[in-house]
């Protein structure tokens, strides 16, 4: 018998069976990762225990109501000042002896905050706001504290905290037992505490 | 000579297709690369605010959602036109978000429960009422870590419309 070839496979259905696939993964895909606000939430409170004592000067008040309308330490306010008199706020540093602030660069006004570690924003909440407003209010809050973050960060180490934090969240997870891996998360701290983020929610009020 | 006459002859050569099955192929393994699945069906409006304090979030398999909102056109007979609270696939009561949230907890692997965030897609439009009530729940189930999630972009667009 003569040597025949193996007959070809037909592979013309090939490109069909590659589209009907590849349909099907256009279809599925969501190629935009998710994002959002880190927040965290305190343990719930027994009954007995006594909120802790705040000083009203150490407190920042924002207030939402139902219309929208922002209320800041008894004062109507626009959205876009919000960042602005949080950081006036957190900056203060007007305490004296130990409850002061040597690196705060704000006026030292007596009757605002005697340092960040004790300033405290409060957020209250109508329930009748939009999510629309409150996000846009707690991201402001939060940029505050960014804010302040990176002037510290960037006198310190020559480096804005975003950068650092981005540096930190991408390092290679084959390189974390490095002395540098452990300096940065030192120094992450460390700006951290000279800014805890100190952000409280009312409890819901009955009504 | 014969050589070159014989491509005078005949019709429009076929245009070669064989490689066609190897572009597509291409395509298809960057589809499968950069998809996602969909997590679950949302029976409810969800349009997120922007915000630019925002972190991207991690491994998919630490996270637990909540949404908020309106319910869409097609379930509004159902459900009405407030803002309600979706758990997976279905609409659900703020009571029974602990039993969720408790659930999906004790389905994952027991060396990253303590890691468990949840992420709440709120639609930018709902009151906050109802989060408000979910936030508690969360207090109360232990689910601390939360994340509010949301578009990267100028958080001022989302109170000048």
């Amino acid at each position: 018998m003569a040597k025949r070839s193996a007959p070809e496979v037909n592979a013309g259905s090939m490109a069909d069976i590659a589209f009907l696939l590849l349909i099907f993964f256009l279809v599925t895909t969501t190629i935009e990762v998710d994002s959002g606000i880190q927040s965290k939430l305190p343990p719930p409170v027994p009954d007995d225990v006594q909120p802790p004592k705040i000083k009203q000067k150490n407190i920042f008040q924002v207030l939402v109501n139902q219309n929208n309308q922002l209320l800041v330490e008894d004062e109507l306010m626009e959205i876009g000042d919000l960042t602005d008199a949080a950081v006036a706020f957190l900056d203060n540093g007007g305490g004296e002896g130990p409850a002061g602030c040597n690196y705060c660069q704000g006026a030292k006004d007596p009757e605002s905050s005697d340092n960040p570690d004790k300033a405290v924003i409060s957020l209250v909440n109508d329930r009748q706001a939009t999510y629309n407003m409150y996000a846009t209010v707690y991201n402001e809050l939060v940029r505050a504290y960014t804010i302040l973050r990176n002037r510290e960060s960037n006198r310190r180490y020559n480096e804005s905290f975003e950068d650092m934090y981005t540096r930190y969240k991408e390092w290679p997870e084959t390189e974390k037992e490095t002395p540098e891996y452990d300096k940065l998360s030192e120094q992450i701290d460390e700006i951290r505490d000279l800014f805890p983020l100190k952000l409280s929610e009312a409890e819901p009020q009955e009504s | 000579m014969s050589k070159f006459k014989k491509q005078k002859s005949g019709d429009l050569p076929a245009v070669n297709t064989a490689s066609l099955p190897d572009i597509v192929f291409m395509l298809l393994f960057f589809f499968m690369v950069a998809t996602v699945m969909r997590e679950d069906e949302l029976k409810i409006d969800n349009k997120l605010p922007n915000a630019n304090q925002v972190e991207k979030l991690e491994s998919k398999n630490k996270l637990v959602y909540i949404y908020i909102g309106k319910p869409s056109a097609q379930y509004q007979k159902t459900y009405g036109v407030t803002d309600v609270i979706q758990l997976g696939d279905k609409i659900s009561t703020v009571e029974e978000v602990q039993t969720y949230v408790n659930t999906k907890r004790n389905d994952m692997p027991e060396d990253i429960q303590d890691e468990m965030m949840v992420s709440l897609k709120v639609d930018s439009s709902s009151k906050i009422g109802v989060l408000t009530d979910v936030k508690q729940e969360l207090r109360e189930a232990m689910a601390l870590k939360i994340n509010y999630t949301a578009k990267k972009g100028d958080p001022m667009r989302n109170v000048k419309q």
